[in-house]
């Protein structure tokens, strides 16, 4: 069993890849996704990344109807297993499932087995034999959802593992910012804040470059991995190229389409990476003077929780360009998408 | 791509006209006017069938029909085959309580299409009638369903397909018979 779902994980992602290359030979055809598991954005082609967005469109009309409930994933279970505290993203991924008619079984870290010293291997093994069709995962270490995926039948998809990668907060970003600007391609998107530590940051450089949007990133020098994007600037064709890093903000600002704000992890002052959460806040804030600054109908964008305060002034994420709220709404219609479109051809198959 | 394709025509662009004004008239008559009516198309080729089908109706009534669009992606019972395209945007803009829908499509084939379609549309609500507008009846039901208004009965083998070109998504109104396999087209 296991080798023969080695054999079936390497054909998927050769599939993948071989779409990759030809992801961008026609305009014409329809956009595809046969993809069983969801790690990162990085291998994903412009075609995939539409194909999820648009699936995400007939989703919200869902999200907006007096019933909220379809069909689609009916006998399908979607297993939540996370290593890490949150709120959103695991009730997003909930209630996404839900809508859908999967049964949806939440697992934390906390009052189970891996308490008790049981290993991710174990404890992914066991929850496969209960029969998950798609393990939503989120874990501190960074590469614990692709190791799952590597002896896995069933779908894995990433919520989030440590400083690696957020896909699906990429995609509701990218899916809101088309919501409200129309296209992604030409857009100036700043994002502000600790980049180091940002998985948010991390999954949307390889998204919205790959979607042809021109990134500014702005942050605390301790914080800004330097070698990681100037790196990929080297290589040629490298979605990199489209990055700049401007450690002055009033200057980042300038002609903004969207004002990405990452949440300042308070434990970052502590180990010595700031001064004061007041000097960050002074520097690297968004408070409405700074606003003014960017294109008049630009978007102020947070992944979320805020400190409200230190990375965002209240007045601005609360207020007209504020779109924090409809990413979170986004956020369900982006993980319908993606839990629609994982969920595995029907066992007996593989 | 370099042998001629074994392609029938069934329907010329006149043809087809000629079938949706009727469809129209028919839908007028049956119905007693469209107060009541709601014309629901399925994505993709029912919903620009629909949009002719409204322009008609206004023509001959002088008012206008309440239209809709249905992506029936989240209804399918052949998940499990892997048959998985990307999904329109479902729009039912008006209350079909009550209502006489009108599902518009272009072929009409086993009949889970429309089996599906009125899964979803009974999650919109409970419509005192639902029809079946179809520019092509292919034959073969897997389901009892039958359609209330027919452009053309086109018997067929299971080794053709019926193709329906229309102006909007194709860029030329036709409907042909195909063998099985000359493409890969759909």
């Amino acid at each position: 069993m296991t080798k023969a779902s080695q054999l079936e994980a390497k054909t998927v992602s050769e599939a993948g890849k071989s779409h990759l290359v030809n992801g961008n030979k026609s305009s014409e055809h329809e956009p595809t996704f046969r993809r069983r598991h969801v790690l990162d954005l990085d291998d994903f082609s412009v075609d995939e990344i539409n194909a999820v967005l648009q699936n995400a469109n007939a989703m919200k009309e869902v999200l907006q109807r007096d019933i909220k409930k379809v069909p689609t994933l009916r006998g399908k279970s979607v297993i939540t297993l996370f290593y890490e505290n949150s709120t959103r993203t695991r009730v997003s991924f909930e209630q996404a499932g839900k809508i859908l008619s999967a049964d949806v079984i939440n697992v934390s870290n906390s009052g189970s087995s891996a308490e008790k010293g049981e290993s991710l291997y174990n404890t992914a093994l066991t929850l496969q034999a209960m029969n998950a069709d798609i393990i939503v995962v989120r874990h501190p270490d960074s590469g614990a959802p692709h190791f799952l995926s590597r002896f896995l039948d069933a779908s894995v998809i990433n919520a989030g593992d440590g400083l690696h990668a957020h896909p699906t907060q990429s995609l509701l970003d990218m899916y809101t910012i088309k919501e409200y600007l129309g296209e992604i391609a030409g857009l100036k998107v700043v994002i502000v804040g600790d980049m180091l530590y940002s998985r948010v940051a991390r999954s949307n450089l390889w998204g919205l470059t790959k979607m042809g949007a021109n990134i500014v990133l702005c942050g605390p020098p301790t914080l800004m991995p330097t070698d990681f994007i100037n790196g990929g600037k080297d290589m040629e064709g490298h979605p990199f190229s489209a990055v700049t890093i401007e450690p002055n903000l009033e200057k980042a600002l300038e002609g903004a389409d969207v004002i990405m704000t990452l949440r300042l992890q308070l434990e970052r002052q502590r180990a010595g990476h700031l001064p004061t959460l007041r000097e960050y806040s002074k520097i690297y804030g968004i408070n409405q003077k700074r606003l003014d600054l960017a294109k008049p109908g630009a978007l102020v964008m947070h992944p979320g929780p805020m400190n409200e305060g230190v990375e965002i002034d209240s007045e601005v994420a609360h207020g007209a360009r504020s779109v924090i709220e409809a990413q979170v709404t986004n956020g369900v219609a982006i993980r319908m998408a993606l839990l629609y479109s994982v969920v595995t051809p029907g066992r007996e198959s593989i | 791509m370099t042998q001629a394709k074994q392609e029938r025509n069934i329907l010329s662009a006149d043809e087809i006209r000629r079938a949706l004004v009727r469809i129209s008239h028919e839908i007028l008559e049956r119905n007693g006017g469209v107060q009541k009516v709601v014309l629901v198309g399925l994505h993709t080729r029912g919903v620009p069938l629909t949009a002719r089908l409204a322009a008609y109706i206004r023509e001959f009534e002088g008012t206008a029909v309440a239209t809709g669009s249905l992506d029936i992606g989240l209804y399918r019972d052949d998940l499990a085959s892997g048959a998985r395209p990307i999904m329109r945007k479902t729009d039912i803009p008006v209350d079909i309580q009550d209502r006489h829908v009108v599902i518009v499509d272009d072929v009409l084939y086993t009949g889970r299409t429309i089996r599906a379609a009125m899964d979803a549309l009974n999650d919109f609500g409970r419509p005192k009638e639902i029809q079946l507008a179809v520019l092509v009846d292919r034959g073969h039901r897997e389901l009892p369903i039958r359609p209330d208004y027919v452009g053309k009965n086109v018997p067929t083998s299971f080794d053709e397909d019926v193709r329906v070109r229309l102006e909007e998504v194709d860029g030329l109104d036709e409907v042909v018979l195909t063998r099985r396999g000359d493409d890969d087209e759909g």
